[in-house]
């Protein structure tokens, strides 16, 4: 590692920006870790297609961010030159891809949450993240079916994969809560640039409650949840993520191919 | 356990308005609904369609390659069955 970390200025809308960036740069690395490994041809594919799809959405919320900014860094700065601490990512989208029930557990939840908000955000007075919003909700709309049909499969098929969705939601669920917590981030819900993610949580839960229970899995009665990510405090895996993320561009900066 | 073996869906697509479904290869899925999720995935990542069919493969009857003679090869002498067989009039102009 022979590059130093940069420093961001962190108004609220870079902040608010950054935040989402980091969500889709993680859960994109998170699945492009599947390929070549996943169970079948067409479900690499499938998973290779998803991170590919958060890639963009990535990409285009690093360059408003660092437009916003104003202060001299691009996408790649924002994504390959910042620390653990540094990202506030969602801590659900930095969980290991475990087996293929955790991953669709995972996406599930993620994209439950996260197609909702994106069409709220395409109301959004920013007409950058409006913008963004649309191109990124008809990706989403097809994670949510994706990852819903296959959970629906896992759950009501075998007993062992009954068995593992099972045990992957209930693993899972404690970081359902950090979702909708509206955090530092109230003055722009009041001023119309971010949508209000507690008012996502009905849809959220009708959404869950009908693909659980034709999946047949128990929703886990726990409500407690698992929060920081938002602040940057963050589970163990995320520095091994980073790690091999920007082992590139760390130790050659600037390389390009 | 017994493995149960992953049916075998073809996959037909259309690429624009006003052209037929084109055979594009086959996916293995579960299911009519995941073989269409995997016949997007894997079949449309560059554009290429507006419309995707997924049939079981099992349901296709093929020819027998041993039939090949009896079926196509006595085609092959009626070469009035083309248009360019029949000699056009020169003041017809271009058909």
């Amino acid at each position: 590692m022979t590059t130093t970390s940069i420093k961001v200025i962190e108004t609220p809308l870079v902040l608010f920006t950054l935040r989402r960036a980091d969500d889709a740069v993680i859960l994109g690395h998170r699945l492009s870790e599947w390929c070549g490994h996943a169970p079948t041809m067409e479900e690499d594919m499938a998973l290779a297609n998803m991170g590919l799809d958060l890639l963009g959405q990535a990409r285009s919320l690093y360059s408003y961010a660092a437009e916003t900014e104003d202060g001299g860094h691009d996408e790649d700065d924002l994504a390959y030159l910042r620390d653990a601490p540094q990202f506030q990512n969602l801590l659900l989208l930095e969980q290991p891809n475990g087996d293929f029930a955790v991953t669709i557990v995972r996406q599930f939840l993620y994209a439950a949450y996260v197609d909702p908000w994106w069409r709220a955000m395409m109301a959004s007075t920013d007409p950058t993240l409006a913008a963004i919003a649309a191109k990124a909700e008809k990706e989403t709309a097809y994670h949510l079916r994706h990852a819903a049909e296959w959970l629906i499969r896992l759950g009501d098929g075998t007993a062992e994969s009954h068995r593992r969705a099972q045990e992957a939601l209930d693993q899972l669920w404690p970081y359902v809560g950090e979702m909708f917590e509206p955090g530092d981030e109230a003055g722009l819900v009041a001023a119309g640039i971010a949508a209000d993610p507690a008012a996502l949580r009905p849809a959220f839960d009708a959404t869950v409650a009908s693909v659980l229970d034709q999946a047949t899995l128990r929703p886990p009665a726990s409500a407690w949840a698992q929060r920081g990510g938002r602040q940057g405090r963050h589970s163990e895996h995320l520095g091994f993520l980073l790690a091999e993320m920007q082992h590139l561009q760390r130790s050659h900066p600037g390389a390009m191919w | 356990m017994t493995e149960q073996r992953t049916p075998l869906w073809e996959v037909f697509i259309r690429s624009r308005n006003g052209l037929a479904h084109k055979h594009a290869g086959s996916v293995h899925a579960a299911d009519a609904e995941m073989a269409l999720q995997a016949a997007r995935d894997v079949y449309t990542r560059r554009g290429e369609g507006l419309s995707l069919w997924v049939v079981p493969s099992d349901a296709i009857t093929a020819s027998d390659p041993a039939d090949k003679g009896m079926l196509f090869e006595p085609t092959s002498s009626k070469i009035y069955r083309h248009p360019t067989f029949y000699k056009v009039p020169d003041d017809v102009g271009h058909m």
